[in-house]
């Protein structure tokens, strides 16, 4: 992958060796098997281990065995896991930033321990339910709802496409307390618990790496002690949001980079025409000089967000603006990649089509693309257009 | 058990194409580095040796790693304190100022201050491809050697038995401690180290083991020292000169044939295989 301006220059020999110790074993242990669970759609659960081992998991949170990372470290973490494929690192994701940070931001000493020891070392699984089938992009509008009974909260409702869903032991569910206009509360909901129910959603062609699942709670009863105590409101879920979308925009640089060293590779290596190789035409050249120029500006976004986020300046339209911004790069490159390689771009022989597929799913979840650009359109007027 | 394991960095070979000959010189200018993955070798085995397998904190003497280089090589050794070495040190010399004599001169003055059981290292550098140090420095200690070990087991940590692969087979050498052994790939096989306190069931992931994000976080704050060179080695004098570097010749383009009549012509007249 090009790094034209040498932005790795900016990186602590930590950080740089982080980096290099993820790549190798993403190199080793996802790349030579990942292909396969795509086709088969599976997960690779015999990664867990070793991902938790590497200390990966909720890996810039401090204490409770999370290795502390710096935002970069974590950032580059994640590039490199999506290198190898976007599901393993949405399983990263969720597990470190949408369940292990809402336990250490807003959760009890209580569930602190009880959860965070063993998510890093990924003995316990999480997920995280904010979407509904019918209130995706407006989670706000959610139905689920959790009712007070007793000394405990009786939670009834749908949540929909699910990310680690059927291996999740705990699921952090996002419901209204008291009814529909009640406020926005979290739950830690054992998912062996009573009228609980995880139904995988099949047919995917994205993300097919990854579990994703549907979660039915029929008054599925949990003690009071499951809210998470630090947060209301529409806060708690967008927090976590916030989170792991910053992870999100340094991880597609790794789809990139995947993308883009098989087609240099093979463009220079197949020949058309005059005895020539394809990279030496320029149409062909004239691709790779545009997405050269994207990866540099995604690199360079997003370690300057990264600066913001150490330097605790980060608002979350920095990280809407990253999201949007690297996402959608990292699709039009996945896709010129894809035609690069003609007929043999579209095999699993190559990298390429796996993470176009799968960067189709990144472009919509953590909130679509074009809700990014409302954001943005808000930050810039002033003016809301969401209804 | 005590351990030394001497360390060299390598030009990455996946980078060869970036390898440039200026002059009869080699230009290491951009290159990037990584462990001589021989080395790499010698220290999951030193780790192996010196831990119970099962409960790899629980570790049981010390693995002290050394390299010579500049500033820049304490990366290499950073790395390898990641991954479960205790201590480093860096003999500080420019990299065109060594050779395998003076290394295994060197490595002798330090070997006498630090008394390791054992002195474990790659088999050869892939860079120089030499293939002397070891030999080298057991012979200026007057210690027992094992080359090319593909395989270690320890004798209560008074002795090993290390086999070695030799043409159709294995050649099996007792050597008292200390000693020095170098090691082949092999010995990163699941079951090819039986430490002192490996239990007889454990089996290791296959390879080197990868360092965890918090111990390379914890690494900076391991202690590593500096050591100059000439406190080891009152002549450093050169014996080897490199007189010259040449990239190999680039690959002629093949042709296509059009018939099979005419192949098996060419493999029997120009490439005169059949
Ligand atoms: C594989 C996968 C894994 C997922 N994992 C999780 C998870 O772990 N947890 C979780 O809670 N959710 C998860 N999601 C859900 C994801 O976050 C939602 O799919 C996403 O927020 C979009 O919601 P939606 O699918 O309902 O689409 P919709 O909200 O219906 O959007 C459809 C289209 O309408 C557009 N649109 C919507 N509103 C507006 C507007 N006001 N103005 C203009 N355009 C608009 C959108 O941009 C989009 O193009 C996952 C999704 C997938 C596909």
């Amino acid at each position: 992958m090009p790094d034209f301006f040498d932005v790795s220059r900016h990186l602590s020999p930590e950080e740089r060796a982080i980096q290099k110790e993820v790549r190798a074993f993403v190199d080793a242990r996802v790349i030579p098997v990942v292909g396969e669970h795509f086709e088969k759609g599976t997960f690779p659960l015999e990664l867990i281990p070793q991902i938790a081992q590497l200390g990966l998991l909720g890996c810039n949170l401090h204490g409770y065995g999370c290795a502390g990372l710096s935002e970069v470290g974590y950032g580059l973490a994640m590039q490199e896991l999506e290198r190898g494929d976007s599901g393993i690192r949405s399983f990263a994701s969720v597990q470190g930033s949408l369940v292990m940070y809402p336990i250490h931001a807003f959760g009890s000493d209580a569930q602190k321990e009880r959860y965070l020891p063993k998510m890093a070392k990924g003995e316990i699984i999480g997920c995280f339910g904010l979407t509904e089938p019918d209130h995706g992009s407006n989670p706000s509008g959610m139905r689920t709802v959790a009712i007070e009974d007793g000394d405990s909260y009786v939670i009834t409702g749908t949540k929909r496409w699910i990310t680690n869903g059927n291996l999740a032991q705990v699921a952090l569910v996002w419901a209204k307390v008291g009814g529909p206009n009640g406020e926005v509360r979290g739950f830690l909901v054992p998912t062996d618990a009573k009228g609980f129910e995880a139904r995988l959603i099949h047919k995917k062609v994205s993300l097919r790496a990854s579990v994703t699942s549907e979660l039915i709670l029929e008054e599925v009863r949990v003690p009071k002690d499951a809210v998470l105590p630090g947060v209301r409101g529409m806060k708690g879920p967008l927090s976590c949001l916030t989170q792991a979308r910053y992870g999100i925009a340094w991880g597609v640089i790794g789809a990139m980079h995947a993308c883009y060293d098989s087609a240099l590779d093979y463009a220079k290596n197949r020949v058309q025409f005059a005895g020539k190789p394809i990279a030496a035409h320029q149409l062909v050249q004239a691709k790779f000089a545009e997405m050269m120029t994207q990866i540099t500006s995604a690199q360079l976004m997003a370690l300057e967000v990264a600066r913001l986020k150490n330097e605790g300046k980060l608002r979350p339209q920095h990280v809407s603006m990253i999201k949007r911004n690297n996402v959608r790069a990292a699709l039009e490159i996945a896709r010129t990649c894809r035609d690069i390689l003609g007929g043999n771009g579209i095999t699993l022989e190559y990298p390429v089509m796996r993470h176009m597929c799968n960067l189709e799913t990144v472009y919509t979840y953590e909130g679509t693309h074009d809700i990014h650009t409302l954001i943005l359109g808000q930050d810039a007027t002033g003016i809301a257009a969401f209804e | 058990m005590k351990i030394l394991v001497p360390l060299k960095r390598v030009a990455d070979p996946d980078n060869a194409n970036k390898v440039k000959v200026n002059g009869g010189k080699l230009e290491t200018t951009g290159l990037e580095w990584k462990p001589n993955p021989f080395d790499e070798y010698a220290v999951e085995t030193a780790l192996r040796l010196t831990e119970n397998g099962t409960n790899p904190k629980a570790r049981q003497g010390e693995v002290v790693v050394v390299t010579f280089g500049p500033k820049d090589t304490e990366t290499t050794l950073r790395a390898a304190l990641a991954t479960g070495a205790d201590r480093a040190i860096r003999v500080d010399a420019a990299d065109d100022a060594l050779d395998g004599d003076l290394v295994a001169r060197a490595l002798k003055a330090l070997v006498e201050k630090e008394k390791p059981d054992l002195v474990l290292l790659g088999k050869q550098a892939v860079d120089g491809d030499s293939n002397q140090v070891g030999q080298l420095l057991a012979e200026y200690l007057g210690w027992p050697q094992a080359t090319f070990a593909g395989s270690i087991q320890s004798e209560d940590d008074k002795s090993l038995v290390v086999g070695r692969e030799v043409d159709g087979g294995t050649l099996k050498v007792r050597v008292t401690l200390p000693a020095v052994v170098s090691v082949d790939l092999r010995i990163v096989a699941p079951n090819s180290v039986r430490g002192k306190h490996t239990p007889p069931t454990h089996a290791y992931a296959d390879g080197v083991r990868f360092a965890a994000l918090m111990a390379i976080m914890a690494a900076k704050k391991k202690p590593l020292a500096e050591v100059k060179l000439a406190d080891l080695a009152s002549d450093t004098a050169l014996k080897i000169k490199y007189t010259g570097f040449e990239l190999p010749p680039a690959r002629k383009a093949g042709i296509k044939v059009k018939a099979v009549s005419e192949l098996v012509d060419k493999l029997k007249n120009e490439a005169k295989v059949v």
